[in-house]
């Protein structure tokens, strides 16, 4: 693939969401890496003609960010959180296993392209530890022999399910995802369950019955005004709709001046 | 010891399909919206004053008195930013709270923003999380959809744009004034303050930056009130708090309680320790807070008692580790993560966390000698309060408090009555560039 006029047409889609155009450069870089693959020498040009930058400028920020890749990555990128919890909980000897089977090192790709090795920093899923991510989607409490069993449908034309997160897209495709273009295929959207360890507390407080007395929706947002009497609805705002509990509408007066 | 559950912004995940804006709507959801946009801006800074709601981003900071210090009347733009760019080691609340109900967060971003008057308002994401900003970008998108984004939502004349904005991998985006030059498309690295973002944040204008937790919590200060927050967690700190717990023990997870709510409390809720692990160590919010020990399991985990205790509450990402775990080679790894984040903008930082790994490896790889730690402390002593953000201070923590605690361990590995975790290849790198 390369960079093209629909490349162009997206990337002045993402320069109008923001009020500045420069604001658009980190999302125009992952566009760039859902094309090419990588932040290729091409890319670079791409965003600091568009955004009027040079492209010394681009390539500074393209590599302060991890996420950024400076070599073309495969269709799917393993990441191994070997932060502290996970690699102590196993997420080492797991890095370490998947190293030998691919025969790659950290931020290193497969001899036939398409499957890149890296070790990452903390994945916030610290109670899924240890994790692993394919194309950064979640595989949750993965031991080296699991997460050999992952590598192994990838090499052999698979496409492992995660644990939490949606059915495995390519690299690229999830590029674009973050580059602020959703999927054509929508269903992803429901794919992932919430796993144990999310719903912990939550079930655990439904099964003992817990919840937070004192809840009334319609204490007032003002109590000073509580007690004044209730005047009409302020032009502009709206009614509650019927079926949910009646909020009380707060008087038409003036209204306090802030404080400091 | 079930008092100590406090089920608010969790409540709602144990539906499946909650992230559904049908499904919020059927549980409630932007029926704060509605309230609030009936009540006047100031007000609702008032009443998130009076909640006396904190910061869940770590600093504790109050949300209301935040809100407050926009300028209002000035004629420039005002701007919303969430920070949602979860990445401190042991932290792992708010991407579970995008998945599983990201419309809480976009109904409290409508609030917040109305409150500041704020017409724009981004959510910056980190980029590693791609299942939290798909959910997050839907819900978006269905809230334009029904009217309660874009132009005079809901009929109240108020306007509000939000833009999902993926990271793209680097832990200093979330402190907030790095997060701002990351979203104006630059190089990650932090602010002088001040100005502060309220006067000079996102293109130099009035910004209030907040954490996804903080601004979740807003529909429900909205419809319960503010005495009725109060009546969770202690004075100073109150109100629910998403707990994290992960590590050594039987169901690590995530647990909503009252802030003020203790390990030997939280331990219990996660099914006590694992078989055949006892407590060692421990962080009461992430890899930033010194590491507290067995002796302080009735500690109250709010913002004070944390801090009474020589720690933080940080993002109440509570790491669980037992006697089987290494205290040293927890410090080291912490470092590690430190040295690969620094932005490298100032010298302690940069050039301290580089340092220290190689002094820790050199301990590890068991050529350490006494002077080493002494080396430790003082590399600690030069970057904490000589950095220009907090990620040098926090880089210090686990060093100095596991030291600290646990000098024993580090003196074990020096005198060789501990086996190397690295081989004596290892530390000959040491120095080397």
């Amino acid at each position: 693939m390369a960079l093209t006029d629909q490349t162009r047409t997206q990337a002045r889609e993402i320069i109008a969401r923001y009020p500045v155009p420069r604001s658009a450069l980190l999302p125009m870089l992952h566009l760039v890496q859902a094309e090419e693959g990588y932040v290729s020498p091409a890319g670079i040009a791409f965003c600091a003609e568009e955004l009027e930058l040079t492209k010394a400028q681009v390539a500074a920020v393209a590599t302060f960010y991890t996420m950024y890749k400076r070599r073309p990555v495969g269709d799917y990128l393993v990441s191994v959180c070997t932060n502290t919890m996970c690699g102590v909980l196993g997420g080492n000897r797991t890095f370490e296993a998947l190293s030998e089977r691919l025969g790659v090192g950290h931020d290193q790709t497969t001899e036939d392209g398409r499957i890149t090795l890296e070790h990452a920093e903390c994945l916030a899923a610290c109670d899924y530890a240890p994790v692993l991510t394919v194309n950064y989607e979640f595989f949750d409490q993965m031991d080296p022999d699991a997460a050999l069993d992952v590598v192994k449908q990838l090499q052999d034309g698979g496409r492992p399910q995660p644990s939490r997160g949606a059915r495995l897209s390519t690299f690229r495709e999830i590029e674009m995802l973050l580059a602020g273009f959703p999927e054509a295929n929508a269903d992803v959207l429901a794919d992932g369950p919430a796993g144990a360890p999310t719903l912990a507390g939550a079930r655990l407080a439904e099964d003992r019955g817990v919840s937070v007395p004192g809840f009334d929706p319609s204490t007032p947002i003002n109590p000073a005004k509580a007690s004044a009497p209730a005047g009409p609805l302020k032009a502009g705002s709206t009614e509650p709709e019927a079926g949910t509990r009646t909020l009380t509408p707060p008087p038409a007066v003036d209204v306090p001046k802030k404080e400091a | 010891m079930s008092n100590a559950l406090t089920p608010v912004l969790t409540k709602r995940w144990l539906s499946p399909d909650a992230w559904q804006l049908d499904t919020y709507e059927r549980l409630d959801g932007y029926t704060a919206l509605r309230k609030a946009l009936a009540a006047e801006p100031d007000e609702l800074i008032q009443l998130v004053k009076d909640s006396g709601l904190r910061g869940r981003g770590g600093a504790g900071f109050p949300t209301g008195l935040k809100w407050s210090f926009i300028p209002q009347g000035d004629g420039k733009p005002h701007y919303l930013v969430v920070n949602a760019d979860e990445g401190e080691p042991g932290t792992c609340k708010d991407v579970p709270l995008m998945m599983a109900d990201p419309h809480s967060l976009i109904e409290g971003i409508i609030i917040a923003s109305y409150a500041i008057r704020a017409n724009f308002a981004a959510i910056y994401i980190r980029g590693e999380v791609v299942h939290a900003i798909r959910r997050v970008q839907h819900a978006v998108r269905e809230a334009y959809a029904a009217g309660y984004l874009g132009k005079d939502i809901l009929g109240s004349g108020f306007d509000l744009d939000i833009v999902v904005h993926a990271g793209a991998g680097a832990y200093i985006c979330g402190e907030e004034t790095a997060l701002l030059d990351s979203l104006e498309g630059y190089r990650g690295q932090p602010r002088l303050k001040p100005p502060f973002p309220a006067t000079h944040g996102l293109y130099s204008s009035p910004t209030v930056v907040n954490n996804v937790e903080t601004i979740a919590s807003v529909p429900y200060i909205v419809l319960g009130g503010a005495d009725w927050w109060k009546s969770m967690g202690t004075e100073k700190s109150p109100g629910p708090k998403l707990y994290s717990i992960s590590g050594r023990v039987n169901n690590p997870g995530q647990y909503e309680c009252s802030l003020g709510t203790t390990l030997r409390q939280l331990l219990d809720l996660a099914g006590g320790m694992t078989d055949g692990h006892e407590l060692k160590f421990w962080t009461p919010g992430g890899s930033s807070t010194p590491m507290l020990t067995a002796d302080h399991l009735d500690i109250p985990l709010d913002f004070e008692g944390a801090a009474a205790a020589g720690s933080m509450l940080g993002t109440t990402a509570v790491m669980v580790f037992s006697h089987q775990d290494d205290p040293v080679y927890a410090a080291y790894r912490f470092t590690e993560f430190y040295a690969h984040e620094s932005c490298g903008k100032c010298t302690p930082c940069r050039e301290g966390n580089y340092w220290m790994v190689r002094t820790l490896r050199r301990i590890l790889s068991g050529a350490g000698t006494p002077a080493d730690l002494t080396t430790l402390l003082d590399t600690c002593d030069n970057i904490f309060g000589r950095s220009f953000c907090a990620l040098g201070d926090g880089a210090t923590s686990s060093i100095v408090s596991s030291v600290k605690y646990f000098k024993q361990d580090y003196l074990d590995y020096i005198e060789g009555r501990t086996p190397p975790v690295f081989s004596p290849e290892a530390h000959e790198l040491v120095g080397a560039h």
